[in-house]
């Protein structure tokens, strides 16, 4: 009988030791609600909008017979062409300034601030987390027609009638997006420069390097990775960005965000909506993969 | 300190950048709440004279309030389940060495980057192909896609920043999983989780476009005052309402980075220097 | 050394992860009441060894004792034994007394006996009085005390104990090394440490394993090891060793005869070496056992003659290099300044004669 508890741990601990054992299996366990959600919340919804790429319109049901034709209207009508490549053109924009114009301030923080850093981080990026709606409000106020700009412009005599060109324009929205997204791009930048090793740019001082090829040969290389990170973080989101044209763009900033709204308002054809979203994603994929091949070489350069 | 070193002495030049950057980061917004004071239903300057009448103007709308007390559920139910799925997340993702946790991670933050208007219409169509109809549990069901990659975000580096061996001292000393959990995991990430509770709420308070495409008549805050932009006369209104909305994020949002960085910056259990493993 | 009631018996462990093995069939008796160390340079295999102890790493093969009974699939939490981590792993959240009663909370006791038991042990671990401090208050020192102290209150019939002492400066360290005997030959509690210090294991231990490669090359008391290490990896990784090559030719009841390098035919013990004639093998010699002469030994003792290649002067010793003809490399040799022969000069190139006691050398089970 003496074996009898040493057995009852045994078998108690087997079972307990099979599941300490799988460590996978608990940490995919503990994943599951997670991964459920987003199942339930992309994966299908993007499976059904996949779908509903390839029906038709029929009055105000579908056709659900598989067609090509939207993605043929996508390439034929000149329209749909046009607002894809606005958008790139006005989110790339907006990306450069954002990221040129933070990365001296992401530099300032990383090597010249030395107490109080983390206040700093936080004063930087605080303004990123508050309503991106009414950040982007903010600037109906300042450039609106009505607005802070003109009115002032007109109070003071300096101008007859409000420049229009302000608001509903491709400026107004760059200017909006750039504002907007600054505190995205400062985040990846300052963690990239704080990573690098000072005593690398003392070595390039010691061996004969100014200031200027210092910076030229030594930061920007090693930063590099971040300048990717933050030139994708803005670039993406901003391309498929409804909100900034719609209250600033007027008709010649309105980018591909508006139109696919207007599939599914409007215009209310949900399947050439589809399609434009799924295009969209296909472009931004795309991209993405360029960025993935840009990190990894950049990385190389800094390993 | 390395303040005196001679990479990094004093530059004038880079210091006034980052003073005109911060002013012009923070200016366009202030413009909010200083016209909202105005006595004008115009923007512009010079300013009229000041007046409180926009905030009461705005007390007395039931609208207004319908559609606080609606964003304000949604964000407190979106911020703890999105909470609570980040750290099992987390957890999952620092503790067990599971088999592609970086994909699973970058799928996580996906929402992060990809636009808005793209999981906001998959949504819609899930939703209109399946019969069920927008009201603010869809909206609550697309702001956890977008508040999920907040609250990974922000549990992750508490996680991975928590030494193991905590966890396996506790174990050592008698405590099963399930109070290891309670009495040191729970504890020592705290700062961690109410960090992730604030700042999925304001999120989730301050979404729009999700809930452009996921809601129906029950309207929230942001989507409110969308659809006053419209009338010109309730442009000051609009003002006095963003304004608000605007204080309480800024305050919330600056004890949340405050909370979520602070132990991570000092380092309370540094692990020793030179761990020869064997 | 062996007993037949063992308090850890390690019986033929094995640990693989894929197709790496970390352990290697590992058997050892601990008994009750020792200080036993795994020492072994990182990587050995030392530390997993422990952490299977503890129940923090799956035994793939083989089976764990713990005072005779098997540990197999028991979690770290039902254990008998207790561990002090490598980084202490303090809890930051809680104060000095809540650490350290952090394990009582399963025995349920009125809060003035847990208390009580409390500042036993802070007493024990001669920090009376800092029991609301919180652990970023607490030195390197102070850390390892408490956690120290944690795991004994819970009166583990094993003390694990990993590098403990790894992150402590050399002061402290040697202070540390005192307090872990004196407390663990009051307790009478078996410990077992890891350490990747030979002259800390040295110092504590009443047994020792050395490790490598996820084997156990050889367990013995501090002095066995020392001077009668079986291998030459064992060997070199204690303190100085000569290796002289050496050849087989004889064997009769315990002794070897060998024909040495640079020594000619001697007769040694065999060391346990399980070698037969022809087989070729080496020899072992500690450097403060061969004797430095500046002239020929008189009184017919048997002695090689070298020359001095270098000589190091380290204050209470010196350390000299004795280049001896059939030897490939110059023999190391270690002298107390205080009893050296004669205060001459050592002249690099002068002709000098080593000799040495019949059982200083040692014979290697391995070339």
């Amino acid at each position: 009988m003496t074996a009898a508890p040493a057995r009852h741990i045994r078998a108690r601990g087997g079972l307990h030791g099979a599941l300490h054992r799988s460590k996978a299996f608990r940490g995919y366990a503990l994943l599951s609600p997670a991964l459920v959600v987003l199942f339930v919340g992309v994966v299908v919804p993007f499976l059904i909008l996949l779908m509903m790429s390839f029906w038709t319109r029929q009055g105000f049901d579908f056709d659900t017979t598989m067609t090509t034709l939207n993605y043929a209207r996508a390439v034929d009508e000149p329209i749909f062409g046009t607002f894809l490549l606005r958008s790139f053109w006005v989110s790339g924009i907006a990306t450069v300034a954002t990221v040129l114009l933070c990365y001296p301030m992401a530099y300032y923080v990383a090597f010249h601030v030395h107490r109080n850093k983390m206040l700093w981080i936080i004063l930087i990026t605080l303004p990123f987390w508050t309503s991106y709606l009414l950040r982007v409000f903010a600037w109906r106020v300042i450039l609106g027609y009505e607005g802070v700009i003109n009115a002032s412009l007109l109070s003071m005599g300096f101008i007859e009638k409000p420049l229009a060109f302000l608001l509903y324009s491709q400026t107004a929205v760059i200017i909006t997006l750039a504002h907007a997204w600054a505190a995205f791009a400062i985040l990846p930048l300052y963690v990239s420069l704080e990573k690098i090793d000072r005593s690398l740019l003392e070595a390039a001082a010691d061996l004969g390097d100014g200031p200027v090829r210092r910076f030229l040969r030594v930061t920007l290389p090693l930063s590099l990775p971040g300048v990717i990170a933050a030139t994708f973080l803005i670039f993406i989101p901003t391309t498929g960005d409804y909100i900034t044209p719609a209250l600033l763009g007027g008709p010649d900033g309105a980018m591909i965000g508006n139109l696919i709204q207007l599939q599914f308002g409007a215009v209310n054809n949900w399947p050439m909506g589809a399609a434009l979203s799924i295009i969209l994603t296909l472009w931004i994929a795309a991209i993405a993969l360029v960025f993935v091949f840009l990190t990894r070489r950049a990385e190389r350069v800094v390993a | 300190m390395r303040s005196g070193s001679y990479i990094t002495r004093p530059n004038r030049t880079l210091q006034i950048y980052a003073c005109v950057f911060l002013v012009v980061l923070y200016v366009p917004v202030l413009f909010i709440p200083l016209f909202s004071f105005n006595d004008s239903i115009y923007v512009r300057f010079p300013l009229q004279g000041f007046t409180t009448n926009w905030y009461v103007d705005l007390m007395g709308r039931d609208a207004v309030w319908d559609a606080m007390w609606n964003s304000v559920r949604v964000g407190v139910c979106v911020a703890v389940i999105s909470t609570v799925l980040g750290v099992l997340t987390a957890r999952a993702i620092t503790r067990n060495r599971i088999p592609g946790q970086n994909a699973v991670v970058a799928f996580v933050m996906l929402p992060l980057v990809i636009p808005g208007i793209i999981f906001g219409v998959a949504l819609l169509v899930l939703l209109s192909r399946l019969g069920i109809p927008l009201s603010l549990y869809t909206v609550a069901l697309g702001h956890l896609i977008v508040c999920m990659p907040f609250s990974v975000a922000t549990l992750l580096p508490r996680f991975e920043g928590m030494d193991g061996s905590m966890e396996e001292a506790s174990a050592d000393l008698g405590e099963n999983g399930w109070w290891t959990f309670w009495r040191v995991t729970f504890p020592i990430v705290l700062p961690g989780i109410v960090a992730s509770l604030l700042l999925t709420f304001i999120v989730s308070f301050d979404e729009f476009i999700m809930a452009f495409f996921l809601s129906s008549t029950e309207t929230t805050l942001p989507i409110y005052i969308w659809s006053q932009l419209r009338f010109p006369r309730e442009f000051p209104s609009v003002l006095a309402l963003s304004s608000i909305i605007l204080t309480v994020s800024f305050v919330l949002v600056f004890i949340a980075l405050w909370i979520g960085r602070t132990g991570l910056i000092e380092k309370d259990h540094p692990r020793p220097p030179e761990a020869p493993k064997s | 050394m062996t007993s037949s009631n063992p308090i850890i018996s390690i019986q033929s462990v094995g640990k693989s992860y894929g197709s790496f093995r970390a352990i290697k069939e590992i058997s050892l008796d601990i008994e009750h009441g020792e200080f036993f160390s795994l020492l072994g340079a990182s990587g050995c295999g030392k530390t997993t060894l422990l952490r299977m102890l503890a129940g923090f790493e799956d035994v793939t093969d083989g089976a764990v004792l713990i005072d005779g009974e098997d540990m197999t699939g028991v979690p770290p939490f039902l254990r008998p034994v207790n561990m002090v981590f490598q980084s202490y792993a303090i809890f930051p959240h809680l104060n000095v007394t809540d650490n350290i009663g952090y394990g009582l909370r399963k025995q349920k006791l009125p809060k003035a006996q847990r208390q009580e038991m409390i500042d036993e042990m802070l007493s024990l671990v001669q920090l009376d009085g800092y029991g609301a401090r919180r652990a970023n208050q607490l030195s390197g020192g102070q850390r390892q005390r408490i956690a120290l102290a944690r795991a004994l209150i819970m009166k583990p019939k094993v003390l694990l104990l990993d590098e403990p002492l790894g992150a402590l400066d050399k002061h402290l360290r040697e202070q540390m090394q005192l307090e872990l005997r004196r407390l663990q030959q009051a307790l009478g509690i078996t410990f077992v440490f890891v350490t990747h210090d030979q002259e800390e294991a040295l110092t504590l231990s009443d047994r020792i394993a050395v490790m490598s490669g996820g084997a156990v090359l050889q367990v013995d008391t501090p002095a066995g090891l020392y001077e009668h290490p079986r291998t030459r990896e064992v060997a070199s990784f204690i303190g100085h060793m000569n290796f002289l090559e050496a050849r087989v030719t004889g064997r009769k009841n315990g002794h070897a005869t060998l024909d040495v390098a640079g020594l000619g035919t001697l007769d040694v013990p065999a060391n346990g070496a399980a070698l037969s004639t022809g087989d070729r093998t080496s020899i072992a010699v500690r450097p403060e056992k061969l004797r430095l002469h500046h002239s020929a030994p008189e009184n017919g003792q048997r002695a090689v003659q070298g020359a001095l290649k270098m000589t190091t002067y380290l204050g209470e010793r010196s350390h000299f290099h004795v280049e001896v003809p059939g030897c490939d490399r110059p023999l190391a040799v270690s002298a107390s300044n205080a009893t050296l022969q004669d205060g001459r000069a050592n002249a690099i190139g002068q002709p000098v004669w080593l000799t040495w006691a019949a059982d200083s050398l040692i014979m290697m089970n391995d070339t």
